[in-house]
């Protein structure tokens, strides 16, 4: 069939007796909503989507590829690019797919600190996500709100590593840094202020009705649907599916703590709505500040990063590591020929199947709730192209 | 205004000149007060929505232009004036250029209604009500005029999602202002206000529990009517970019802000001349001039209660759906105004001269609901804040 044939088809369909014509709205690069630069080319009929097609590339860097000129230890601080909204886990999945390469053993101590890093990475991702998803419903205030917390976690993961959005934190082998005095004082400190402030965010947005008749039941993802699309961390568990890389698939020190593992129950609407997408990353904070909590506690004395080569030369093979990132179980597979620089790198995010399953989320939804599906699937467009 | 302009034309300035020509000079010097007035009020309320908001927000606002930023309106408007008018190639030229002036009349019109005090009303017309509610109808030719004519796909959802979303709550506000017309029997806008008294008992608010009703749906209709969140559909700028004003640039974007945060301020003045008492005071003095100055505070300090209100809410709630807006209007307010309205002619019926220990009993409701509410932002705010204390200036 033509594309002509197809559009004839599709106004036959609507028309009903009246003779309609398709809208044809370009939604970004460049627009308001579609964090970063994402595009989408949306086939409307008045306000009600026909099809909402995603356009991706806008954002790539050929981050795998430089990983094949940059070598083990350089390629680091590309990593941070991958997902630049929480970049603490893409940091920990390269050097974990380094490590099981040559076999090196993480120091204990360096394992609790990557799992600090990584959860207030996961918290300020979060903030960021809920907050974003807010302002896309109309809500501006609580992104202020949780933008004012995510720069609390700035100044920490900055007091870490010195930076507050690229961090470079992770090595080969362990960490950077180790952690600096005072620091399990302030972390806590922060923490005591943050938990309570979970509660009055979801006072102040979550239980608006407003807000929960803009994201129940709309762009619902049954959970076969989400396993069949391949969705993967809180857009997973939305849909009520109980998986989580950390407790499935354990990794670094995670077994050793006491977490929940947060599904969507459907509380407002339908199981897998975008408000149960959305309760999921609210939920997972507070287990996150969990976490945290008792890896602060239990923070051992030693180093924070084993002895690994400058010339980091691992034997040649192939591995596939998985972490869960913000934006979930984030796959990394390196191959090596034994050389300074890896053979291959590929490497598999959450936003990408996000993405994928927008086109068939579209069908029916109105264009508001568009910029809705994509503030609660959480994609981040360089997550996507890399 | 007529007997001013009389009065001018027999012994005071204009004597001498032709009728026609008095009267224009007249209502040209009116208008041009007027304008500077309306932008003055327009520009404060710019000023303070965003220093408002910003406080909700935790963010400081704007504070550089003046003491605490209030002239920063000022600053803003300079600058939009001296910025490039862009008019896009494919925009069908006099209307994107036309439009804004249309929304301009059409708001513009409006404050020739609107009582500031006792005789501070540039024409007391006896279908006041009416004509301003008519009037402010031009708004929405400009903005859909706008959409429409800036050739731009996103621009043209926000000129029809505004004009269908104006003409629907036209409906359930003008059954709520009808609510107010039986008992006043007037539709002058110095009548309404002189039928209510200065105590809040004497008010349209609480003069029986359908007025009250009348209130609420009248406000949020006019939030509606004025695009304010969360029925600020035509501009939702998370999804429609800035709406049918996308492609304006300018002074032309600023005269729509203008239209905007002008009736703003329309929006508060209208419910406080309808249910508030308008300038009622207690009569202090014998002093014309100083009656008239609190006649004037009064009135600014209700509706700019109502303002701030409006600002309020717009940094809490989030936006509704194009079919929620709709659902809202024709499944819900209209029907409820409808037999709001019959139960208020029952009301009128029974009480043709009103129902003292019913006002009374509404004022103390009102009263009581205003305590809970606040007593329940209190227990929230020391549950999740308890280092906070109650410090008004921090």
């Amino acid at each position: 069939m033509n594309a002509d044939a197809i559009d004839l088809d599709v106004r036959r369909e609507t028309s009903r007796g009246l003779e309609t014509e398709e809208m044809t709205l370009n939604m970004g690069p460049q627009h308001p909503s579609t964090h970063g630069v994402l595009r989408f080319v949306v086939k409307a009929d008045g306000e009600v989507m026909r099809r909402a097609i995603p356009d991706i590339g806008y954002l790539h860097r050929s981050i795998e590829k430089i990983a094949e000129k940059v070598g083990y230890h350089g390629f680091m601080p590309y990593t941070d690019r991958v997902d630049y909204v929480s970049a603490m886990q893409c940091n920990q999945g390269w050097a974990m797919a380094c490590e099981k390469l040559a076999g090196i053993e993480v120091p204990r101590k360096g394992e609790y600190c990557r799992v600090i890093a990584c959860e207030f990475g996961r918290l300020a991702s979060h903030l960021l996500s809920v907050g974003a998803t807010g302002m896309d419903i109309g809500a501006v205030t609580p992104f202020t709100h949780a933008i004012r917390e995510r720069e609390y976690i700035n100044d920490i993961l900055e007091e870490l590593c010195g930076a507050r959005l690229t961090f470079n934190y992770m090595r080969i082998g362990g960490c950077a840094w180790d952690l600096p005095p005072g620091f399990v004082g302030r972390a806590v400190k922060f923490l005591d202020r943050f938990e309570p402030l979970i509660d009055e965010y979801n006072e102040l947005i979550s239980f608006n009705k407003i807000y929960v008749e803009r994201l129940a039941n709309v762009a619902v993802v049954s959970r076969e649907m989400a396993i069949a699309w391949n969705l993967v961390g809180p857009n997973l568990r939305g849909s009520g599916v109980k998986y989580d890389v950390r407790k499935d698939a354990p990794y670094s020190v995670y077994p050793e703590f006491e977490f929940d593992v947060p599904v969507g129950t459907g509380e407002r609407g339908t199981l897998g709505d975008s408000y149960d997408r959305y309760m999921v990353r609210m939920r997972e904070m507070e287990e996150s500040c969990k976490i945290l909590r008792q890896a602060l506690a239990g923070v051992p004395e030693g180093p924070v990063v084993a002895k690994v080569a400058r010339m980091f030369k691992p034997p040649a093979g192939e591995v596939y590591v998985r972490v869960e990132a913000s934006r979930g179980d984030m796959g990394w597979f390196v191959v090596s020929d034994g050389s300074a620089f890896p053979y291959r790198v590929h490497i598999r995010t959450g936003s990408f199947a996000a993405m994928a399953i927008i086109e068939e989320l579209s069908k029916g939804l109105m264009i508001a709730d568009l910029v809705a599906v994509i503030a609660t699937l959480d994609i981040v467009a360089p997550e996507v192209d890399r | 205004m007529q007997q001013l302009a009389d009065y001018l034309l027999a012994e005071g300035f204009l004597s001498g000149l032709p009728k026609s020509v008095g009267y224009v000079l007249v209502v040209a010097f009116f208008a041009f007060v007027l304008l500077n007035f309306i932008m003055l009020v327009a520009g404060v309320t710019s000023w303070l929505e965003r220093r408002v908001w910003a406080r909700i927000q935790s963010r400081v606002g704007p504070n550089r232009v003046g003491p605490q930023g209030v002239i920063q309106w000022l600053a803003d408007g300079i600058k939009s004036v001296l910025k490039e008018d862009i008019v896009p190639e494919a925009a069908d030229k006099p209307l994107f250029k036309g439009a804004p002036y249309l929304a301009m009349i059409g708001f513009f019109g409006a404050w020739a209604c609107v009582p500031f005090g006792d005789g501070l009303i540039v024409a007391d017309l006896n279908v006041g009500v009416l004509y301003i509610t008519a009037v402010t109808g031009l708004v929405v030719v400009g903005i859909l005029m706008a959409g429409w004519s800036s050739n731009n796909k996103w621009a043209l959802l926000g000129g029809i999602r505004s004009a269908a979303q104006i003409v629907s709550y036209e409906i359930p506000a003008a059954i709520a202002i009808n609510t107010v017309i039986l008992l006043t029997g007037t539709l002058s806008m110095q009548g309404i206000i002189k039928a209510q008294g200065w105590a809040p008992w004497n008010w349209f608010l609480f003069d029986n529990p359908f007025t009250f009703v009348a209130f609420f749906i009248f406000f949020v209709a006019l939030l509606a009517e004025g695009n304010r969140t969360p029925f600020d559909l035509p501009e939702a700028e998370s999804e429609l970019v800035a709406g049918a004003f996308t492609e304006y640039s300018g002074l032309r974007s600023l005269l729509f802000f203008l239209v905007e945060w002008g009736n703003l301020y329309i929006i508060g003045a209208l419910c406080t001349t309808l249910f508030l008492g308008g300038w009622q005071v207690p009569a202090f003095t014998d002093n014309a001039f100083v009656q008239g100055v609190l006649q004037m505070i009064t009135f600014f300090l209700k509706s700019y209660f109502l303002v701030f209100v409006a600002m309020w809410i717009r940094a809490t709630l989030p936006r509704v759906r194009v079919d929620q807006l709709m659902s809202l209007c024709w499944k819900y307010l209209v029907p409820i105004a409808f037999v709001n309205l019959l139960g208020a002619m029952l009301w009128v019926v029974a009480f043709p001269h009103g129902n003292i220990v019913m006002r009374l009993a509404m004022f103390g409701f009102g009263v009581v609901v205003t305590i809970y509410f606040f007593s329940r932002v209190a227990s929230h705010l020391r549950r999740a804040r308890p280092e906070m204390t109650w410090n008004p200036i921090s």
